[in-house]
């Protein structure tokens, strides 16, 4: 992987090479802005399969096809995102130990101007911690790499679904651009 | 090519029986397709109909079935993937049409099993009972061969040019209130690794 200098190799390359070392094919999403750079360069690598859902449950349904017929997915998401999706992490995901990836774009915190989304970011982690989902917040570009290849393995070995959650101390840090 | 009429309309749609249906589709598989059963007693009506290791019953998730099932047909494109939905659970996800309707994929097709309520809460009327043609909003969504079965003959000739020609497809069944022809067993990891071992992606 192109990491010589990790605070020089952007998140988001970081996150596309390690998506590919995993043969995670497929992407579904719903847009975020923090994921905006992200979401276009996978669009134009073609490896990638790209499924722009209408809700992110969507997401996790074909995650779950995907899986079950021998493709891997991630399901990329807002803060917003996430919170609709407790029903079908437990009744789907959860309860046929399905791997799903979701990485999770951090919004609501430190420093964001949207009271709606402050509000929402708060039943974050305590949803995850409940559903008892594996999940890692990202912060640094040189612990990228290290989270997001050990968590996607973890992932397909425990057939357990993990959650990615993308700090704005990696994603909107003036030290890492 | 997104919105026309469909040549058969609910209204003189034929109302037919979920669990005839259902048997009446699975005879014409011959060749390990799968068959995805959503929530409510679509899947009961599939687990009754003879337990194909190439069956997935969806228990929980409502209205997810459309999205699994693109899911397995994204995954396998050389296997051809039906799902039976309830109108119950289709009105909770429409935007799915229209994602399935972009993926395109030439292997799916949805048999909608429409009778109109949440049969297994309790017969509450869903919009289906009222004004709303799913038919319609799949064809409008972009699912070009979106069209009500007119009958069962007419059901299993949609089945066989599913099976032959490219999709993506919506079939439109109206269905009555019969209870259904079995309960599924509600082992969710078991219905799961059986799937994938009818799938060959387990031994
Ligand atoms: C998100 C969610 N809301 C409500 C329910 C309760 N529920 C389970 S099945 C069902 C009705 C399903 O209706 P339909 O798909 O039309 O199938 P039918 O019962 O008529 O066979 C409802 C409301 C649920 N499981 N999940």
């Amino acid at each position: 992987m192109a990491t010589e200098s990790p605070a020089k190799t952007p998140w988001y390359d970081t996150v596309l090479a390690v998506l590919k070392a995993n043969q995670v094919e497929i992407v579904a999403y719903v847009p975020d802005k923090v994921l905006a750079p992200l979401i276009a360069r996978l669009h134009a690598d073609p490896y990638f399969t790209m499924i722009p859902v209408a809700r992110e449950e969507e997401g996790l349904g074909i995650a779950t096809g995907a899986w079950m017929g021998g493709k891997r997915t991630i399901i990329l998401m807002q803060t917003s995102g996430f919170a609709t999706l407790p029903n079908v992490l437990a009744s789907l995901v959860i309860a046929c130990q399905i791997p799903a990836i979701l990485m999770i774009s951090e919004r609501g915190t430190m420093g964001d101007h949207q009271l709606a989304q402050a509000i929402v970011c708060r039943t974050l982690v305590p949803t995850l911690q409940t559903l008892g989902v594996e999940h890692h917040r990202i912060t640094r570009p040189d612990e990228t790499e290290f989270i997001c290849d050990r968590t996607i393995q973890q992932a397909y070995k425990t057939q357990a679904p993990a959650a990615l959650i993308l700090s704005p101390l990696l994603t909107n840090n003036p030290a890492w651009k | 090519m997104a919105s026309r009429q469909s040549p058969v309309t609910r209204d003189i749609a034929k109302v037919m029986n979920r669990a005839d249906i259902t048997r009446r589709l699975v005879a014409r598989l011959e060749n390990e397709e799968a068959v995805v059963g959503g929530i409510g007693h679509t899947n009961f009506d599939l687990w009754a109909s003879g337990q194909r290791p190439q069956n997935f019953y969806m228990l929980g998730s409502m209205g997810l079935a459309p999205s699994i099932a693109l899911g397995v047909a994204i995954a396998q494109p050389q296997r051809r993937v039906f799902c039976l939905e309830g109108d119950g659970s289709m009105i909770m996800h429409l935007g799915s049409l229209g994602t399935i309707a972009m993926v395109a994929p030439r292997n799916l097709a949805i048999v909608l099993l429409d009778n109109g309520i949440y049969q297994i809460t309790g017969g509450q009327k869903t919009h289906t009972s009222h004004c709303t043609d799913l038919v319609g909003i799949a064809a409008a969504s972009g699912i070009a061969r979106a069209e009500w079965a007119r009958d069962e003959a007419h059901f299993e000739a949609w089945v066989d040019r599913a099976l032959a020609e490219d999709g993506p497809w919506l079939i439109g069944v109206r269905t009555d209130n019969a209870p259904p022809a079995g309960v599924t067993d509600r082992d969710p990891v078991r219905i799961r690794e059986r799937f994938m071992v009818g799938l060959g992606v387990r031994k």
